[in-house]
C-alpha cells in the first residue's frame, strides 16, 4: 500500500471543504461503469428501438394483422407493393405479423418474468430474513422442484388448462421463479446482519415492514441484473412452445410461432421465416448483452 | 475415511432423491385429473353406458385417492399404463419405441458437446484477449442466444435443400441422418461448455500451483494438459446435469422439426391431443433420468473435488 502524498492530500482536503468534490454513489458509478460497456449501451438502444417500433409500427401500417391482399401472396421483400418484408401464402403481411408477434412475445417476456420476480422475491426474502427451521423447509421445497424438469411442467401446464394468453404468462412465471428465490435469499441473509436492520429491529419495527421497508429495496441491484436475464430466457420459453403449437393461436401469433410457420415453407418462402427468426435472434442477443453488462456494472466484486 | 464420508454422502443425496420423485409423481397426477374435460370427450356423445364401461376399464370410476395410490402402485412396478389416443399401445410400448432413438441423437450430442466445447474453451484460454478469443466467444454467445428451433431450419435450409448434402429429415437409422440433428443439439452445449470452460481454464492459469509447475521447468502442454485441465473441467462436470435437461427439452423440438420418431415427437402429439397417460408417463419418465442423471452428476463432483466436505451438503 503507497501512501498519498501529503500535497496531494492537503489538497484534496481542501476541495472537500470547499465543496469542489462532489461525492459519487455507488449508483451513479454502476451507472458510469455501465455506459463505458460499448456492448451494453448499444444493445440498450436496440432494444429502446425495438420496443417502439413494436409498439407504433402496426399501428402505422397500411396493413391489417389478418388481412389477406390476394394480389401478392407468397411475394418476396418488396418496396414496390407495400409487403416490406413480403406476405406468406394467403398474402398476409410478414412485417405487420412480425411486428404483432414482437408485442406477444415482449409482453410475455415481461409479464412472465414480473410473475416470477414477485414470488421469487417474496419468497426468498422471507426464506432468507427468518432463517433457521423456515428457511430449511422452504430451500428443500425449492431444491425438490428444480430437479424436475421445468419445459415439461410447463407443457403440462398448457395442456391441462388450455392455451390461453395469460395462462403462458402464469405458467412460465409460476415455474421460473426459483432461481430468483435462491439469489434473494443468499443477499437478504448478508443484509439481515447489517446495523440499519438492528436498529429497526431495536426500534420495535415489525419483521414484515423491516423485509418491506429495509431488505427488499436493497436487494434492487441483484435483482435487476437478474430480470434482464430472465426475459429473454422467458421469451425462448414462450417461442419454444409456441413454435410447437402450445402456445399463443391465430391469429394471434408471436416470434415463435411465426418461425413455425416460416419453416414449414422456408423452401418457397424464406423471407417467412428470416425476418421473425431475426427479430427474435436480435432480442436474445440484446437482452443477454444487456445483463452481462448490468452484472458487471453492478456486481461490487469487481470494484478494485 | 474418505470413502466412508463419501458413501454417507451418497446415502443422504439418494435419501433426497425420493421425496423429489413423488412430489414429482403426485403433481403429475393431480395436475392430469383436474384438468376440465375427460380424455373421452369427443364431439359426438358416447351411449352413456358405452361411457362408464371405457371408465371402468381405466379407472376412472373410483375415488380419486384410489386412483392416486393404483397410479402411485403401478410406477413402482414401472407400469405407465395404456395410452389414450394410441390404440393398442402402452406408453411403456411407446418409451420403449422412441427412447431409442432420442438417447442415440442426444448421446452424441452431448458427446460432441463436451469434446468442442472443452476444446474450443481450453484454446480461448490461452489466447485470452486476442481477435481469436473474442471472435470465438462471440460465437459462443450467438450459440447461447439462438434457439435451437431456428439454427434447425437455417442448416436444413443450407445443407439439405441448397447444397443437398444431408438429408432434410426423417429416420433410417444411419449416421447421415443423424447429423443435422446432432449438430443442432449440441451447438447451445458446444456454446455453454465453452464459455464455462474458458473461465475456469483463465482462473486455473493464474493460480499458484500452476505458477510452481512452469517455475519447475514443466513443458507447457504438460502443464495445461496434466496440472490446469482436471480441476477446470469441474465446473462443466457441474453443468452436465443442467445440460442434460437442456438437451432432453431440445429433442422435443428437433425431433419434430426433423420428422425423427423419437420420444419428444410422441410427446408433443401426447400434448397436442391431450393423452393424459402418454403425457404422464414421458414426464415422470424424463423425470426420473434428470434426477438420477443430477444425483450421479452430484457424485461425480464429489469424487473429483477433494476439497467438498460432504457434513455441510
Amino acid at each position: 500500500m503507497k501512501s498519498a502524498e501529503p500535497a496531494a492530500l492537503d489538497a484534496f482536503e481542501a476541495a472537500l471543504t470547499l465543496g469542489d468534490v462532489k461525492g459519487r454513489s455507488p449508483w451513479e458509478d454502476a451507472w458510469h461503469r455501465l455506459l463505458k460497456n460499448r456492448a451494453a449501451v448499444i444493445s440498450a438502444l436496440l432494444m429502446g428501438m425495438m420496443i417502439l417500433v413494436v409498439i407504433f409500427g402496426p399501428m402505422l401500417s397500411p396493413w391489417d394483422l389478418d388481412y389477406t391482399d390476394w394480389d401478392h401472396t407468397n411475394s418476396p421483400p418488396s418496396l414496390a407493393n407495400g409487403h416490406w418484408f413480403g406476405t406468406d401464402a394467403v398474402g398476409r403481411d410478414i412485417l405487420v405479423r412480425t411486428l404483432q408477434g414482437g408485442r406477444i412475445s415482449l409482453l410475455v417476456g415481461v409479464v412472465a418474468t414480473l410473475v416470477s420476480l414477485l414470488i421469487g422475491v417474496t419468497y426468498g426474502a422471507i426464506a432468507g430474513y427468518y432463517g433457521g427451521v423456515t428457511d430449511r423447509i422452504m430451500m428443500r421445497l425449492v431444491d425438490i422442484i428444480y430437479a424436475l424438469p421445468f419445459m415439461f411442467f410447463v407443457i403440462l401446464l398448457m395442456v391441462v388448462f388450455g392455451r390461453h394468453i395469460v395462462l403462458i404468462f402464469v405458467a412460465i412465471g409460476a415455474v421460473n421463479w426459483l432461481d430468483m428465490a435462491r439469489i434473494v435469499r443468499g443477499q437478504t441473509l448478508g443484509l439481515k446482519r447489517m446495523e440499519y436492520v438492528e436498529a429497526a429491529r431495536a426500534c420495535g419495527v415489525e419483521n414484515r415492514d423491516i423485509i418491506r421497508r429495509h431488505i427488499v429495496p436493497n436487494l434492487l441491484g441483484v435483482v435487476m441484473v437478474y430480470v434482464t436475464l430472465t426475459i429473454p430466457q422467458v421469451i425462448l420459453v414462450e417461442s419454444f412452445l409456441s413454435f410447437l403449437g402450445l402456445g399463443v393461436q391465430e391469429p394471434m401469433s408471436s416470434w415463435g410461432a411465426l418461425v413455425n410457420d416460416g419453416a414449414q415453407d422456408m423452401e418457397s418462402a424464406p423471407w417467412t421465416l428470416v425476418f421473425p427468426a431475426a427479430m427474435l435472434t436480435i432480442t436474445l442477443y440484446c437482452f443477454n448483452y444487456i445483463g452481462d453488462g448490468l452484472r458487471d456494472a453492478l456486481d461490487p466484486k469487481d470494484r478494485l | 475415511m474418505r470413502q466412508q464420508s463419501l458413501l454417507r454422502h451418497a446415502g443422504q443425496r439418494l435419501l433426497g432423491v425420493l421425496p423429489t420423485l413423488l412430489l414429482l409423481i403426485t403433481v403429475v397426477f393431480f395436475l392430469m385429473r383436474i384438468a376440465p374435460g375427460g380424455p373421452f370427450d369427443s364431439e359426438k356423445a358416447l351411449p352413456p353406458d358405452i361411457q362408464a364401461n371405457l371408465e371402468a376399464k381405466y379407472h376412472l370410476d373410483e375415488p380419486l385417492l384410489q386412483q392416486y395410490f393404483r397410479y402411485l402402485g403401478q410406477i413402482l412396478v414401472l407400469d405407465f399404463g395404456p395410452s389414450f389416443q394410441y390404440k393398442d399401445w402402452t406408453v411403456n410400448e411407446l418409451i420403449a419405441q422412441g427412447f431409442p432413438v432420442s438417447l442415440t441423437i442426444g448421446g452424441f450430442a452431448m458427446l460432441l458437446g463436451f469434446l468442442v466445447g472443452v476444446t474450443v474453451g481450453v484454446l480461448s484460454a490461452l489466447r485470452q484477449n486476442t481477435a481469436a478469443d473474442y471472435a470465438t466467444m462471440g460465437f459462443a454467445m450467438l450459440g447461447v442466444s439462438i434457439p435451437n428451433f431456428v439454427v434447425a431450419p437455417v442448416l436444413i435450409l443450407l445443407f439439405a435443400v441448397y447444397a443437398g448434402w444431408l438429408p432434410a429429415g426423417g429416420w433410417d437409422g444411419g449416421w447421415r441422418s443423424a447429423v443435422l440433428p446432432v449438430i443442432t443439439l449440441a451447438l447451445p452445449v458446444i456454446a455453454y461448455i465453452a464459455r464455462l470452460m474458458r473461465g475456469s481454464m483463465i482462473e486455473m492459469l493464474h493460480s499458484n500451483f500452476i505458477r510452481t509447475a512452469r517455475a519447475k521447468g514443466l513443458p507447457e502442454w504438460h502443464v495445461i494438459l496434466r496440472h490446469a485441465l482436471k480441476p477446470a473441467l469441474l465446473p462443466v462436470i457441474s453443468y452436465m446435469g443442467p445440460a442434460t435437461a437442456a438437451l432432453i427439452t431440445g429433442s422435443v423440438v428437433i425431433e419434430r422439426i426433423f420428422a425423427i420418431p423419437g420420444l419428444g415427437s410422441y410427446f408433443v402429439q401426447g400434448a397436442l391431443n391431450r393423452d393424459y397417460t402418454l403425457v404422464m408417463g414421458v414426464v415422470i419418465f424424463y423425470g426420473f433420468l434428470i434426477i438420477m442423471l443430477n444425483f450421479i452428476v452430484d457424485m461425480l463432483y464429489s469424487i473429483l473435488n477433494p476439497k467438498i466436505r460432504y457434513e455441510e451438503r
